[in-house]
C-alpha cells in the first residue's frame, strides 16, 4: 500500500519559526539573522553595528556557536543584553534554539535583535528562525568566487556586507566580479562594502539597517 | 553534519504516517530533494540505514528524487534550468529570476504492508 505524504521535512522548523516571528512582532522587535563563514567578521559587524546605533535604538544580541561563550562575553562588554546558544555540534541555528534564547531576553526592552548564526555558508541558509532580515557577511580574504560555490546562501539573503575591504590592496579580489556574480544570482540584494578595522562603510550599513526596521 | 538532523525529521514523518496507517512494515520511502538544498543523498541514505535499525522501517528501500534548480524570469515568464550560476534569462536576458524548483525537501510517499 502506498501512502501519499508530501510533508515538508523542515515543516516543524517552519512552524516554530512562525511562532518566533509572532513573539518578535508582538514585542516590536526587529530581528536580523547574520550568517557568514567562520572568521568573516560576524562578531565584529555586530560590535560595530551596536556602536553605530546604540544611541538611537535598543539592541539585543543572540550569539550562536558550536561551543564556548567567547563571543557573548565580548558583546556583553558593550552593555547590551546578550544570550549565548551553544549548538553542541550542530552546524546551524534552528528555530527551537532561537525560541529558548528569546525566552531569556528582555524583549520588551529591545528594538533590534542581532542574531549571530554559526559560522557556515551551507545549512544556516535552509533554516528560517523567524527573523525579518537575512544578512550575509562575506570577507575579502575568502575570495571573490564564493557566490559560485554557495549559491543558496547568496540567493537567500536580503543584504550582503563585504567586510575587510581595507585588505583589498593585498589580496586578489575583484570587487566588480564579485558584485556581478552576486547580482546574477540575487538581483535584489543590497551590497555594502565595509571595514570593521577602519570603520569605513559602517555608517552606510547601519543607516540602511535602521531604515529596514518598522 | 546537518543531514543527520534532516534525516531524523524525515524518519519521524515516516514513522508517524506508518503508525496512522497501522502499518506492520515500511517497505519503501520516497523522498524529494532539491539540488539547491545541498542535502547529500548518500548521507541521507547512510543515516536512514542507521536510524531504521530495529524499527518497522528496517530494510526499507529508499528512493530519492533529486530536483534540478529551475527559475522563472520576472520579465518574460520564461522558465529554464538554472545551470551553473549565471542566472540570466535565456529568452530576454532578464536578471530578476524567481527560483521555482530546486529547494524541495519532503517525504513524497511511503509504501507499507
Amino acid at each position: 500500500m502506498k501512502i501519499k505524504v508530501l510533508k515538508d521535512i523542515l515543516g516543524a522548523n517552519e512552524q516554530l519559526a512562525a511562532k518566533n516571528r509572532e513573539l518578535l512582532d508582538s514585542n516590536k522587535v526587529f530581528a536580523v539573522n547574520i550568517m557568514a563563514s567562520p572568521g568573516a567578521g560576524k562578531t565584529s559587524i555586530v560590535l560595530q553595528t551596536i556602536r553605530a546605533l546604540k544611541d538611537e535604538v535598543r539592541i539585543g544580541v543572540i550569539e550562536g556557536d558550536i561551543a564556548s561563550s567567547i563571543d557573548a562575553e565580548t558583546v556583553a562588554k558593550e552593555g547590551v543584553p546578550v544570550v549565548q546558544i551553544n549548538t553542541g555540534g550542530e552546524c546551524h541555528l534552528e528555530a527551537n534554539q532561537l525560541e529558548n534564547a528569546l525566552n531569556n531576553l528582555p524583549l520588551a526592552d529591545i528594538d533590534l535583535l542581532l542574531i549571530e548564526n554559526v559560522g557556515n555558508l551551507v545549512c544556516p541558509a535552509e533554516f528560517n528562525l523567524g527573523e525579518h532580515l537575512k544578512v550575509l557577511i562575506a570577507s575579502v580574504p575568502e575570495g571573490d568566487d564564493k557566490p559560485l560555490k554557495y549559491p543558496l546562501m547568496f540567493n537567500t539573503v536580503d543584504a550582503l556586507v563585504l567586510n575587510k575591504i581595507d585588505l583589498l590592496p593585498y589580496v586578489q579580489f575583484n570587487v566588480n566580479t564579485f558584485t556581478k556574480t552576486v547580482k546574477n544570482i540575487n538581483s535584489k540584494v543590497e551590497i555594502f562594502k565595509v571595514s570593521c578595522t577602519t570603520g569605513e562603510g559602517i555608517q552606510a550599513w547601519s543607516k540602511w539597517l535602521k531604515t529596514q526596521m518598522k | 553534519m546537518h543531514e543527520l538532523a534532516i534525516t531524523q525529521s524525515m524518519f519521524d514523518i515516516v514513522l508517524q504516517q506508518a503508525e496512522q496507517a497501522h502499518a506492520k512494515k515500511v517497505t519503501k520511502i520516497n523522498l524529494v530533494i532539491g539540488e539547491m538544498t545541498g542535502v547529500v543523498s548518500d548521507s541521507v541514505q547512510f543515516y536512514l540505514d542507521f536510524l531504521t535499525k530495529n524499527t518497522i522501517a528496517e530494510g526499507a528501500v529508499v528512493d530519492i528524487k533529486m530536483v534540478p534548480p529551475q527559475g522563472r524570469c520576472h520579465t518574460c515568464n520564461q522558465t529554464f534550468e538554472l545551470k551553473e550560476f549565471d542566472w540570466t534569462c535565456p529568452n530576454c536576458q532578464g536578471k530578476i529570476i524567481d527560483v521555482i524548483a530546486g529547494k524541495e525537501l519532503f517525504v513524497e510517499s511511503i509504501e507499507v504492508d
